[in-house]
């Protein structure tokens, strides 16, 4: 079997897993996972611009807010599921492109300055336009989707809804970027200059990039909404943009399966020991941050390329 | 038709307005020949290049691309009229495959045009056509060069503007790329050529000009340039001057 065939027989093996598990877990488990896979949708999008576009993005959990919104929103208005994910993935796409125009004049600390801006002046609208958001006191009982009359209301129903969708989500993504596109994201980021003498529009493909980066956070946004069912601005604030940076940055920027295994870190392991009832992980769930904390400087300093370069690293020293 | 494919008309530019490296320059390179840009560190080489290829835009005088004025031409204009560039250094893109690195050079072409051109440089360069699914990355440095070169050659270029070829390469590599360039040129392609490796350049392009503080010091054909005894005089700290002088 080739390696490409392997790799896609274990990806399958995966998914098939943890939508059987998913039955035999506790709700509040379920409930983890589907969260966990909620934020990959957002960090996938984060990936793409970070990481294959090379565009530091502070304002991630901005985009993520906005398709929140529009669910909740929307939902309550009673507007179908189907149609709202397209609504909230295209707005986001247009502010993508309406704050990226601007904002990626600059580069690199500049730009991370300006998209954490954006990512303040949108959670403060959220906290003050009380009329549309509901302010500190947020949108509640938001609906969960039926399409085509099956209800995705039930927690496991949501899971493998949300488990589809990612898997969708994550295809579409992959398939963009082994097109023409997502080999010029890479050139961009390799080498803007060379990518340009090429012939490659830098800035054309730099907002692309941004943009669909902000359209997959607003896709997770959505599923966000109808997942907690009740929003408030909180979960919106610059510190969620830190935490997915954080989460494509470990997992390993640049690299598809990257913020798979920095979204699973960052969400599902800290819920994971402060939830353990078991004795020997009593201590962690005191000292887990502290020990979190100096994983991440310890991973930073040893392994700038991410959990995911590990695999290179042993593929390296084993054909050497 | 003028022999007079590009030509440089009094041109001002550098890389800020109190760094002006190119100083009223004026030059020209004729249609299908091997033009050679020598001359000290810091005399302008490459800015012609750069200046030419839309990278920098003259603060005056006119660049030209037989006959009309493109000075303030964006990179992908002046790749669509046919000139392209290979910068100094190391111009892959690493992670991508050698055929995806194939692939961006033709970017700017309609897609289906693309499987075509793709096999006519690798029915030039089989070296690249066995490594085309090779990360570029792992290449040696002559087959980065043939795939740098190949890439640039997709566009159907009528110039090919490039920078320092021989940088990194062994003395076997730098004959292959010189080589292959002569062949290009033969084949109808205007080559304008900046390098260090003064003497091996010579023996395979046509015309040298060699500048100094930013202005044409001397215009010979390479052959006479070759044959010259202050030829290494010339490059080791003497003046231009002299060395024409002594070849008058």
């Amino acid at each position: 079997m080739s390696a490409p065939a392997r790799r896609a027989a274990m990806l399958v093996a995966i998914v098939a897993a943890l939508a059987i598990g998913a039955a035999f877990l506790k709700r509040s488990d379920v409930y983890l996972l589907t969260l966990t896979m909620v934020y990959l949708m957002a960090t996938f999008g984060l990936n793409l611009t970070v990481g294959y576009a090379g565009q530091m993005s502070l304002g991630q959990a901005a985009f993520f807010g906005i398709g929140a919104y529009v669910a909740a929103i929307a939902l309550k208005a009673g507007v179908p599921f189907l149609a709202v994910m397209p609504i909230a993935a295209v707005a986001c796409f247009v502010i993508g492109l309406a704050l990226g125009f601007p904002a990626l004049r600059v580069q690199h600390h500049y730009l991370a300055f300006a998209t954490l801006g954006f990512n303040v002046l949108v959670y403060l609208i959220l906290r003050n336009e009380e009329q549309v958001t509901g302010g500190t006191y947020g949108i509640s009982a938001i609906p969960r989707p039926t399409i085509l009359g099956v209800s995705f209301e039930g927690h496991l129903a949501y899971f493998h809804f949300t488990l589809a969708s990612l898997v969708a989500l994550g295809a579409l993504l992959w398939w963009l970027l082994r097109s023409p596109w997502g080999r010029a994201f890479a050139a961009l980021r390799d080498n803007p200059i060379r990518a340009e003498s090429l012939g490659v529009n830098i800035t054309a493909y730099t907002l692309l990039a941004f943009a669909i980066g902000a359209a997959c956070a607003g896709v997770g946004g959505v599923y966000y909404a109808s997942l907690v069912e009740f929003i408030e601005p909180g979960p919106f604030h610059f510190s969620t943009s830190l935490m997915m940076l954080l989460a494509v940055i470990i997992g390993g920027s640049g690299r598809f399966y990257g913020p798979v295994v920095g979204t699973i870190i960052i969400i599902l392991l800290p819920e994971l020991l402060r939830g353990s009832s078991h004795e020997a992980l009593k201590f962690m769930q005191k000292w887990y941050l502290v020990f979190f904390g100096l994983a991440v400087v310890a991973l930073m300093v040893w392994l700038p390329g991410g959990i995911v370069s590990l695999a290179d690293r042993f593929r390296r020293r084993s054909t050497s | 038709m003028s022999d007079r494919i590009i030509e440089f008309d009094k041109v001002v530019a550098g890389y800020s307005p109190s760094l002006t490296i190119l100083n009223e320059t004026t030059l020209d390179a004729r249609r299908g020949e091997i033009t050679l840009l020598i001359g000290p560190n810091g005399a302008g080489k490459s800015t012609v290049l750069k200046t030419l290829f839309g990278i920098l835009v003259p603060r005056s005088g006119e660049v030209r691309f037989e006959g009309r004025v493109i000075n303030g031409r964006s990179q992908r204009d002046l790749l669509a009229d046919g000139i392209a560039f290979v910068p100094q250094g190391r111009n892959l893109f690493g992670t991508l495959s050698v055929r995806h690195n194939l692939e961006l050079g033709g970017v700017t072409l309609p897609r289906r045009d693309l499987p075509a051109r793709i096999e006519e440089v690798l029915d030039r360069f089989p070296r690249i056509r066995e490594r085309i699914d090779n990360q570029a990355s792992t290449l040696s440095g002559g087959e980065q060069k043939q795939l740098e070169v190949g890439r640039a050659l997709l566009l159907h270029p009528r110039v090919l503007l490039i920078d320092e070829p021989s940088i990194g390469l062994s003395p076997k590599l730098v004959a292959d790329v010189m080589a292959m360039l002569r062949g290009l040129a033969d084949a109808g392609t205007t080559v304008l050529m900046v390098e260090q490796n003064v003497r091996t350049a010579l023996k395979y392009s046509d015309r040298a000009l060699v500048l100094e503080m930013g202005r044409l010091a001397l215009d010979r054909p390479s052959s006479d340039l070759l044959a010259d005894p202050d030829l290494n005089r010339l490059f080791l700290g003497g003046h231009a001057a002299a060395a024409s002088g002594a070849a008058a």
